[in-house]
C-alpha cells in the first residue's frame, strides 16, 4: 500500500519500539518498566544509600534467582500452562546438593551435573503428564510440588543434613571484585546471560512456535507444530531454570527445610507483573524479568516502610490480583494501533477467547 | 410495498471515523416496514460499522437516526433492542450447552416465587416458534445439537422476541450450505409479511436477488446507490460494488498453463468417515470437491493432511506412496491445507502477520526457516498485504486479509499439492478475486489443487473437474462448467442419479 516490502525488518522494529513506548501509558508489558522506576525512586527517596553502587549490586544479587525463575515460568505460561512445582524443586535441589556434596569440594561439579539431570527429569515428567496424559498442568505441577516436598522430607527425615562446598556457594554469594561497584555478583551475570539466551530463544523458530502454541494450539497443530513437544520442552526449561535458581539460592541463603517454599507463586506473580497474559500467547520475556525485579523492589520498599515481614504473603496476594486486574482492564479498553485503511472496516478487535 | 411513503427508519448523513480514518461518510439509509433491504459492499466498505451504529454498539460522529419519525440516540445495544431494533451478528451469541428456551430468554427469564419458571419459558418459546411458522426446533433441545442453520433461526427468533420492528442480519448464511439456506429464506419472508423491516448483509448475490426488495450499495464508506432489486442486474451490482464486471469474476487459466503429470493419486482410500475414495489430480489442475455439509469433503482434506488419516487404500504424491499420520509429515511430503475455519484452525490471532506467515517454516523446517522466510515479504506483497501490516497482530485484520495470511503461510512451504477448504468463506468480493487469481497462478506453476467449497458458483467457475460426495463416498464426477443442478442432483440423491444414467 504505502511502500513495497523492501525493509520489513526495519519497519517491524520501529513499529515495535513505537508500540512499547505507547505501552507505558496504555498498559501491557511496558507498564512494568514504568512501575519498576517508580518503586526504585521511592526506595531511594526513603533511603538514599540504596542508590550507591555496592548496595544496588547487593539488591540485584538478591533478585537474580527470582529473575531466573521468572524466565522459566515465562516459557510455561506463554505456552498456555502453569508450573507450580518450581518452589518445591528449588528446595529439593538445595537439599540434594547439601547431602551429596557434604562439604567436599571435589564433588561440586559432579553434583551440579546430577542436579541438572534431575531438573530435566522433573520437567520431562511435568510436560509429558500434561501433554500426553492430558492432566491439566495446574494439577500435574501441584502434584509434583507435593511429591517433591514429601520425598525430600522422607529422604532427609525432616532436617536436611550435609553442607555445601565453597565452590558451590560462590555462585550465589560472591562475584568479581572491581572498582566502583566493589563486587559484580556472579548471580547477576548468570541472570543476564540466561536473559540474553531467553531473548534469542524467543526469536528462534522454537520461541515463535511456543508463542503460537500458547495463542492457538489447534492452529499450531494444523501448521505442523508438535504441540506436545513444544510444551514439554517449556516445562523442561522451567525446571532447568529452577535448578539454576536453586544453585544461586543455596549459595546465598544456605540449606534449610524451608528453602524454596512459596517461590512458585512469587515467580508467577513476577511474570504476571511483567504483563505476560495467563492463558498464553502474549508477553515478552524481558518484561517478565523486569517483573521479577519489580517484585523484589516492592518487597524492599515494604521493608523500608517497616511493614512486618509476616504480612508478605498477603501483600503478594494483593500484588498478583492487582496486576492481573490491571492487565485485564487495560486489554479490554485498549484501542488497536492506528488502522490503515485496508482494515478500517473492523476497527474493534473481536474478543479472543 | 406497504407504507412506502413513510419509512420506519431513516438514517441521514451518518459519518464515523476510527483513529482518523473515515469509515462512513455521510451515509443515508431508509428502511420501510415490510421490506427486506440488502446492504452490500466489499469488506471495508463500512457495512459492519453501519450495522453496529444501528445496533447501538458504536455512536455516529455525525448524522441523525430517526425511528418511526422521532429522533433516537442509542448509547448502548440494550437501548436499541428496547426501541425495537434487533441485530443478529455473524458470530453466534448462543450458549451451546443451554436449551433453546434458555437462550431465547437469557437474562429475562420468567420467574415464579424467585425461581425460573421453566415450564412457562418453554411454553412461551414454543409459542414464538409456532407463531413464526418454524417447526422442528424444540424448546428443550440443547443448542449444541442443532444444525448451524437452526441455530441461526434461534438467533432470529430470539431477536423477534424483543418485539423487534427492525432486524438486521450480518451475513446470516455465511456458515450455511446452499440447501440449508431455504430455512432462513422462509423465516425472512415470514418476517416481511409481518411488516418487519429486515436489513440483510450478504456476500452471496443469489440470495440478494432471491430475497431482497431493495439494495443499498456501499463503497469506501459512501452510498453508491439505493435501488429496487428489479431495476438492477447482478452484473451491474458487482460493477457498482467493485468497479468490475461479473463476467470477469472468475479469472481464466493463465496463458501457457497446461496439465502435467499426475501429482496426487488416491486409490481405494477410506477411514471411519469416508470410504472408497479414488481420484487423481494432475499438475496444474484444480479438482473441486462438492457435497453437502457432512458429506465427507473436509474429512478427505483432513485424511490427506494426516489429521485423521486414511486407514485403507493408498495415496501417492508424485508417484511415491505417502501416508502422513500428522500435519507435520504431510507438510514434509509436500502437502498444504488451508483449513475451513481460519480463526480456530488457521491463525494465531495475537501474533503478528509475519509470525503467522512463517509458522509452518518455524515448526516443520526450523533449520531452514530463517533462509526460506526471506521469501515471505515477497509473498505477502504479491497478495497485496503490505510490509507495513507485517508487524500488525492478525486479529486486527479484515477477514479477507486474514485469509491471505493463511495462504501466505502455506505458499512459503512451496507445496506440491494444495488443499483449499472453503478458501473464500466470509471474505469480500475483492479478496475472493485475489484468491482465485492466486489459484490460477499456482496452477500455472504446476501445483495440484484440491478445492472444497459450499458455494457452487465458485466450484463451477474455478475447477477443471468436480467430484461430488454423498455420505462419505464419491457419487459422481462432472467436468467443470456444468450447471448447478447437475451437481446438486448428485450431492442430494445419488441413487436416482445413478439410475438415471
Amino acid at each position: 500500500m504505502s511502500h513495497p516490502a523492501t525493509s520489513p525488518a526495519r519497519t517491524n522494529r520501529s513499529a515495535a519500539v513505537g508500540r512499547s513506548a505507547l505501552d507505558l501509558f496504555a498498559g501491557g508489558s511496558g507498564t512494568v518498566f514504568a512501575l519498576l522506576i517508580v518503586v526504585l525512586v521511592a526506595i531511594t527517596f526513603l533511603n538514599p544509600s540504596f542508590a550507591e553502587p555496592p548496595s544496588l549490586m547487593a539488591f540485584l544479587r538478591n533478585a537474580a534467582p527470582l529473575i531466573v525463575l521468572a524466565i522459566g515460568q515465562y516459557f510455561v505460561i506463554v505456552s498456555g500452562e502453569f508450573d507450580l512445582s518450581v518452589g518445591s524443586l528449588v528446595g529439593a535441589q538445595v537439599v540434594i546438593a547439601a547431602k551429596l556434596i557434604d562439604g567436599e569440594e571435589s564433588r561440586t561439579w559432579g553434583v551440579i551435573a546430577l542436579m541438572l539431570v534431575f531438573g530435566l527429569l522433573v520437567g520431562l515428567v511435568n510436560g509429558l503428564v500434561t501433554t500426553l496424559l492430558r492432566v491439566p498442568s495446574f494439577i500435574t505441577t501441584l502434584g509434583m510440588l507435593l511429591i517433591l516436598a514429601g520425598a525430600v522430607r522422607l529422604w532427609t527425615g525432616g532436617a536436611p543434613t550435609g553442607a555445601l562446598s565453597d565452590s558451590f556457594r560462590q555462585w550465589g554469594r560472591t562475584g568479581i571484585d572491581m572498582p566502583v561497584v566493589r563486587q559484580l555478583p556472579y548471580a547477576l551475570l548468570i541472570a543476564i546471560a540466561l536473559g540474553v539466551a531467553a531473548v534469542l530463544l524467543m526469536r528462534a523458530p522454537y520461541g515463535r512456535t511456543l508463542l503460537a502454541t500458547g495463542d492457538n494450539p489447534t492452529a499450531a497443530a494444523f501448521a505442523g507444530v508438535r504441540v506436545w513437544r513444544v510444551r514439554t520442552l517449556a516445562f523442561v526449561l522451567s525446571s532447568l531454570m529452577a535448578t539454576l535458581a536453586a544453585i544461586l539460592i543455596g549459595g546465598f541463603a544456605g540449606v534449610s527445610a524451608q528453602v524454596g517454599q512459596g517461590l512458585e507463586f512469587t515467580a508467577i506473580t513476577a511474570v504476571v507483573l511483567g504483563g505476560v497474559v495467563l492463558g498464553g500467547g502474549r508477553g515478552w520475556v524481558v518484561a517478565a524479568m523486569a517483573g521479577a525485579l519489580t517484585y523484589q523492589a516492592l518487597e524492599r520498599l515494604f521493608t523500608q516502610l517497616d511493614m512486618p515481614t509476616t504480612a508478605r504473603p498477603a501483600l503478594q496476594g494483593v500484588i498478583i490480583i492487582a496486576a492481573v486486574a490491571y492487565a485485564a482492564r487495560s486489554r479490554g479498553h485498549r484501542p488497536p494501533p492506528p488502522a490503515p485503511a485496508e482494515t478500517a472496516n473492523d476497527p474493534v478487535p473481536e474478543r479472543v477467547g | 410495498m406497504t407504507a412506502a411513503d413513510s419509512p420506519l427508519l431513516r438514517m441521514s448523513g451518518v459519518s464515523k471515523s476510527f483513529f482518523g480514518v473515515e469509515v462512513l461518510h455521510s451515509v443515508d439509509l431508509e428502511l420501510r416496514a415490510g421490506e427486506v433491504h440488502a446492504l452490500v459492499g466489499e469488506n471495508g466498505a463500512g457495512k459492519s460499522t453501519l450495522m453496529k451504529i444501528l445496533a447501538g454498539v458504536h455512536r455516529p460522529d455525525a448524522g441523525v437516526i430517526s425511528l418511526g419519525g422521532s429522533e433516537v440516540h442509542f448509547e448502548h445495544p440494550l437501548q436499541a433492542q428496547h426501541a425495537g431494533v434487533s441485530t443478529v451478528f455473524q458470530e453466534f451469541n448462543l450458549l451451546p450447552e443451554r436449551t433453546v428456551a434458555e437462550n431465547v430468554y437469557l437474562g429475562r427469564e420468567p420467574r415464579r416465587r424467585g425461581l425460573v419458571d421453566v415450564a412457562r419459558m418453554d411454553r412461551d418459546t414454543e409459542a414464538l416458534f409456532d407463531d413464526l411458522g418454524v417447526s422442528g426446533i424444540g424448546a428443550r433441545t440443547r443448542v449444541r445439537s442443532l444444525s448451524v442453520a437452526q441455530q441461526q433461526v434461534v438467533e432470529i427468533v430470539k431477536a423477534m422476541s424483543y418485539d423487534a420492528r427492525i432486524i438486521s442480519m450480518d451475513e446470516p448464511t455465511a456458515a450455511l450450505a446452499e440447501h440449508e439456506v431455504e430455512l432462513l429464506y422462509r423465516l425472512t419472508r415470514t418476517l416481511r409479511a409481518r411488516g418487519i423491516a429486515v436489513l440483510y448483509v450478504s456476500h452471496r448475490l443469489k440470495e440478494i436477488f432471491d430475497l431482497c426488495d431493495r439494495i443499498t450499495i456501499l463503497k469506501d464508506g459512501s452510498v453508491v446507490t439505493t435501488t429496487e432489486t428489479a431495476r438492477i442486474t447482478p452484473d451491474e451490482l458487482v460493477r457498482k460494488m467493485v468497479g468490475r464486471s461479473i463476467s470477469t469474476f472468475f479469472p481464466d487459466p493463465l496463458p501457457g498453463a497446461e496439465l502435467g503429470p499426475v501429482r496426487l493419486a488416491v486409490s481405494g482410500a477410506g477411514n471411519d468417515y469416508v470410504d472408497d475414495i479414488s481420484f487423481e489430480v494432475r499438475a496444474g489442475e484444480i479438482v473441486g470437491l462438492a457435497g453437502l455439509q457432512g458429506s465427507g469433503r473436509t474429512e478427505i482434506a483432513h485424511a490427506l493432511f494426516g489429521v485423521a488419516p486414511f486407514t485403507r487404500g493408498e495415496v501417492r504424491l508424485d508417484g511415491k506412496p505417502v501416508s502422513p499420520t500428522s500435519p507435520r509429515e504431510a507438510v514434509r511430503a509436500g502437502l498444504a491445507l488451508v483449513t475451513e475455519d481460519r480463526k480456530v484452525e488457521g491463525l494465531a490471532l495475537n501474533q503478528s502477520v509475519l509470525a503467522n506467515a512463517r509458522l509452518v517454516l518455524d515448526a516443520v523446517l526450523p533449520g531452514a526457516a530463517g533462509k526460506r522466510a526471506k521469501a515471505i515479504p515477497g509473498i505477502l506483497s504479491s497478495l497485496e498485504l503490505t510490509a507495513r501490516s507485517g508487524a500488525r497482530e492478525v486479529r486486527y485484520l479484515s477477514g479477507g486479509n486474514q485469509q491471505k495470511v493463511v495462504l501466505a503461510k502455506w505458499l512459503a512451504t512451496e507445496p506440491a499439492v494444495m488443499v483449499l477448504d472453503e478458501p473464500t468463506r466470509g471474505i469480500d468480493v475483492g479478496a475472493k478475486r485475489a484468491v482465485y487469481e492466486l489459484m490460477r497462478e499456482l496452477s500455472a506453476r504446476g501445483v495440484a489443487i484440491v478445492m472444497i467449497s459450499s458455494e457452487l458458483p465458485e466450484l463451477l467457475g474455478m475447477a477443471d473437474r468436480i467430484l461430488v460426495l454423498h455420505d462419505g463416498e464419491i457419487s459422481g464426477e462432472l467436468p467443470g462448467g456444468v450447471d448447478e443442478e447437475a451437481v446438486m442432483t448428485l450431492a442430494a440423491r445419488p441413487m436416482t442419479a445413478e439410475a438415471a444414467r
